[in-house]
C-alpha cells in the first residue's frame, strides 16, 4: 500500500484513507461563456497523461477531508511530495536533486 | 434535537479475557465548521477549540477534537446541546460558522483490554500506536469513514455511523473471538 503524507495533518498516512482526485493545477476558465468550445473541451477532457511525474490532486477523505496536491511517479508509484491546495508547483529539477535522482 | 435511533443497543457486545466491546450510551455530538478568528465559539462553547489536527480539549462535560483545519467534533451530554446551540447562535453574526447536530447519526463502541489496539488493526490500515493517549483521528474502519479515540494504551473508543454500525460491530465480534480462540490454543 502507498503511504501518503497530507500537508494538513502532516502525517505519513495510508493510502486507504484517501481518494485519488485527478490531476492538479487544472485552472477552470473564470468566465466559461467566453471560451471557445477547443478551450473549453481542453479544460474538461484533455490531460497530460505524462509517463513520469504527474502533478495530482488527493484528498483525505478518511482524515481532515482536506484537497491537497502531490507529485508521484507514474512509473514507480513513488510520491516525491505533497503540498497544500494552493501553494505553487514545485520545480521538479530542484524535487528531483532532493531526492538524488 | 434530533431522534436518536441506533441500530445498536447500549451494552456489551462481547468480554473476552483480552477485549471487551461495549456499546455506549447516547451522547451529544456536533459537528462545528468554521474559519477564521475562534475566540467567539471558544467563549460560547466554553471550551477553546484545538487547533492542531487529532488533538481534544474539554471542559467539563463538553469535549472538542479537532478533525480538520476547519472542522471540530463537539461531545456533549444529550440535554446540552440545545444550549451550546443558542450560545453559538448568538454570535453567529461575529463568526459564521456552520453548527450541526449529529447525536442520531452515530454510535460509539468503547474497545477495551489488552489487544484493543490489536483488534482494531483488522478493519484500520492505520498505525493504532500513532494516534496518542487523549488524542484521536477520523480515520477508516473497513471501508466505512470512523473517528477513532485513544483514551489509554488498551482503551478506544470508536464513533461509527449508524447504517454501518451493526457489520463494523459484527467484524469486531468475529475478531475479538478468533483472537480468544488463539489465545485458548498457544
Amino acid at each position: 500500500m502507498l503511504m501518503i503524507h497530507c500537508p494538513y495533518c502532516d502525517e505519513l498516512l495510508p493510502e486507504a484513507e484517501f481518494a485519488y482526485a485527478g490531476e492538479a493545477h487544472i485552472i477552470r476558465p473564470e468566465d466559461p461563456s467566453a471560451v471557445s468550445d477547443e478551450e473549453w473541451e481542453k479544460f474538461l477532457f484533455i490531460r497530460t497523461n505524462v509517463k513520469g511525474l504527474h502533478f495530482e490532486r488527493w484528498r483525505h477523505v478518511h482524515g481532515c477531508g482536506r484537497f491537497f496536491n502531490a507529485v508521484r511517479d507514474t512509473v514507480s508509484d513513488r510520491i516525491l511530495i505533497t503540498y497544500k491546495a494552493g501553494e505553487p508547483k514545485p520545480e521538479l529539477d530542484k524535487l528531483l536533486a532532493e531526492v538524488g535522482q | 434535537m434530533s431522534l436518536q435511533i441506533s441500530s445498536l443497543s447500549p451494552e456489551t457486545l462481547i468480554h473476552t479475557g483480552d477485549v471487551q466491546i461495549t456499546v455506549t450510551g447516547e451522547t451529544g455530538r456536533i459537528s462545528l465548521r468554521a474559519r477564521g478568528k475562534l475566540a467567539p465559539l471558544d467563549k460560547a462553547l466554553g471550551v477553546k477549540l484545538p487547533t492542531k489536527i487529532g488533538t481534544r480539549a474539554n471542559k467539563g462535560d463538553v469535549e472538542a477534537l479537532c478533525l480538520g483545519p476547519d472542522e471540530w467534533l463537539i461531545l456533549c451530554p444529550n440535554d446540552d446541546v440545545s444550549a451550546l446551540k443558542a450560545a453559538c447562535d448568538a454570535i453567529y453574526e461575529k463568526l459564521p460558522h456552520s453548527f450541526t447536530d449529529i447525536s442520531a447519526r452515530e454510535i460509539t463502541l468503547s474497545i477495551t483490554g489488552p489487544q484493543a489496539a490489536e483488534l482494531l488493526t483488522i478493519g484500520c490500515p492505520r498505525d493504532i500506536a500513532s494516534i496518542g493517549v487523549g488524542e484521536a483521528r477520523r480515520t477508516v474502519f473497513d471501508n466505512a469513514s470512523v473517528v477513532l479515540w485513544c483514551d489509554g494504551p488498551d482503551q478506544f473508543r470508536l464513533d461509527l455511523w449508524n447504517s454501518f454500525a451493526p457489520y463494523s460491530a459484527e467484524l469486531l465480534i468475529t475478531g475479538a473471538k478468533e483472537f480468544s480462540a488463539e489465545t485458548a490454543l498457544t
